[in-house]
């Protein structure tokens, strides 16, 4: 394959086209195979930048914080959180630390328990709210250092729970990329058999085109072209299917978590425009591939 | 320009030509005769090279046909025009574009395509019947378009297996004029046919030598023809 090719590709010769004539089930299922791909890889690329989107927003988000838990009895609590705050003030990496008012303390349980809590009637521990500095903390350090100064204290840097969430969705992320290569492979194996089909079909034609000169790029372009560009209308058709399914779907909101922040933001729309330009390069390497191998056979 | 030195050709298992040697000159005209089986199709398709030689070596332009490959094979065979006994057209296509093909083949553009062709076209007497598909076409027309479509290139040698095998015994004297022309133009032409009324005809319209296959070799056929 060589620039001629690609520059053959592009140029409009509509006499050569007609050497090769239409064969309807070959051209329908590139034109289906290469749309029903596309659908699938706008919801892929969707899902893989969601998931890359949620997984930056968990670790930048929860990174650099932490809780520090104050679980004494009623009348040791302040006592205890008024400890925890001076052991902090003195721990390097620790650039600011405070204890919740009653009044956020409630709003962080009002989703489980409802807005009216009594909280002082309940053995509510003390939340302090830890910001990092940089560098960093130690927090292996600072629990020991709290174990020993106030027992009651727990420290949550959020670690435990948050690396299984960003992982899982960088998971999610990968599962998205490997989700688009295999589409692209799928799409590559079924315009070869097309053009395996549609070059086997035309056998007779070949023999005649090259029983007058015609020379093997000659051959291969004819068909090349024709599923190209059948690849190209396919995966525009599915394209815009599946960008209106994801514009379809329902906006990012807090009670619908995950599953209703998928979609594309911002410049991210303009990522689904690529499909159709790399389904036609996989439609034109695939078929280059299969006619110069049946050219070889056929010769 | 095309020269068979000890050429052999089996098939199967069998020999079809065997120890076969001959040169087509610049400007010369053959007929190669034979029965039906003797070989002479087979003899042609190595000639353009269709067919490779089991033995011996066959040049063509002073090349070795052996030693091409498949971008250089067709080149050759541009320099070589052939008239199939079945024509061999793409039957979605036109006339225009059947005889249009070894000039589309070859990258020549549209502007030098519409006046060769034409001028061609009217030559071998299809001026009128460019638009019409081939199987619309009657055999003398078929054999006429083939004949067109093997010089549009100006090829230096045409080769033609059975021209007038189904036509009559007038439109067969047309191609053979046609065919003398070419020769006369300074084409070189190798004719296979087993009408032996068609090379008596031709006895008064040019010089030709007249070749036989017999026992899958090429003799030089006598007199009595």
């Amino acid at each position: 394959m060589s620039n001629g090719a690609i520059r053959n590709l592009l140029k409009r010769d509509t006499s050569a086209d007609r050497v090769v004539p239409p064969t309807g089930y070959t051209a329908q299922l590139t034109v289906f195979v290469s749309g029903a791909m596309a659908f699938l890889a706008v919801f892929a690329l969707a899902l893989s930048l969601a998931s890359g989107r949620l997984a930056d927003r968990w670790a930048t988000e929860l990174a650099g914080a932490a809780t520090l838990r104050i679980n004494a009895p009623a009348d040791q609590l302040a006592a205890q959180t008024k400890a925890a705050l001076a052991v902090l003030s003195q721990t390097p990496g620790v650039a600011s630390a405070r204890a919740l008012t009653a009044e956020e303390q409630i709003a962080l349980l009002s989703p489980w328990f409802g807005s009216d809590l009594p909280l002082d009637t309940l053995p509510v521990p003390q939340l302090i709210e830890v910001i990092e500095g940089e560098p960093g903390m130690d927090a292996a350090g600072l629990r020991l250092r709290l174990g020993a100064e106030v027992p009651g204290a727990v420290l949550d840097d959020h670690t435990r729970w948050r690396e299984p969430l960003v992982d899982a969705a960088m998971s999610l992320r990968r599962l998205g990329w490997v989700s688009i290569l295999l589409i692209g492979g799928a799409t590559a194996a079924m315009i070869t058999l097309a053009a395996n089909a549609s070059l086997a079909a035309n056998a007779q034609i070949i023999e005649v085109l090259r029983l007058v000169g015609a020379q093997d790029r000659f051959i291969a372009n004819a068909f090349v072209r024709r599923f190209t560009y059948r690849a190209f209308f396919g995966a525009m058709v599915g394209m815009f299917l599946g960008m209106t399914g994801v514009l379809l779907l329902p906006e990012a909101s807090d009670e619908g978590g995950f599953l209703t922040g998928l979609g594309f933001k911002g410049v991210g729309w303009l990522l689904p425009t690529l499909i159709p330009i790399l389904g036609a390069t996989v439609a034109f390497l695939a078929t280059w591939s299969a006619a110069s191998r049946k050219l070889k056979e056929l010769s | 320009m095309i020269e068979l030195e000890n050429v052999s050709y089996t098939y199967g298992g069998g020999a079809l030509l065997s120890d076969v040697s001959l040169r087509l000159q610049s400007g010369s005209f053959h007929f190669l005769t034979g029965p039906s089986g003797a070989g002479k199709t087979t003899l042609l398709k190595l000639c353009y090279g269709a067919l490779l030689p089991t033995s011996g070596r066959l040049s063509a332009f002073e090349q070795d046909i052996a030693g091409l490959d498949r971008d250089q094979m067709a080149l050759l065979r541009r320099r070589i025009g052939v008239v199939h006994q079945d024509c061999r057209f793409l039957d979605h296509m036109s006339l225009a574009e059947n005889v249009a093909l070894p000039l589309m083949v070859s990258g020549r553009g549209e502007a030098a395509q519409q006046e060769d062709l034409s001028e061609l076209l009217n030559w071998v007497g299809l001026g009128d019947r460019k638009d019409a598909l081939p199987p619309e076409l009657s055999g003398g027309e078929r054999q006429r378009a083939a004949l067109a479509r093997a010089v549009i290139l100006s090829p230096d040698v045409v080769l033609a297996d059975e021209p007038t095998g189904n036509v009559d015994w007038e439109m067969s004297q047309r191609l053979l004029r046609l065919l003398v022309e070419l020769n006369k133009m300074g084409k070189t032409v190798l004719i296979a046919t087993h009408d032996l009324s068609l090379i008596r005809a031709a006895k008064s319209q040019v010089q030709a030598r007249v070749l036989r296959i017999s026992q899958r070799q090429v003799q030089l056929a006598g007199a009595d023809l």
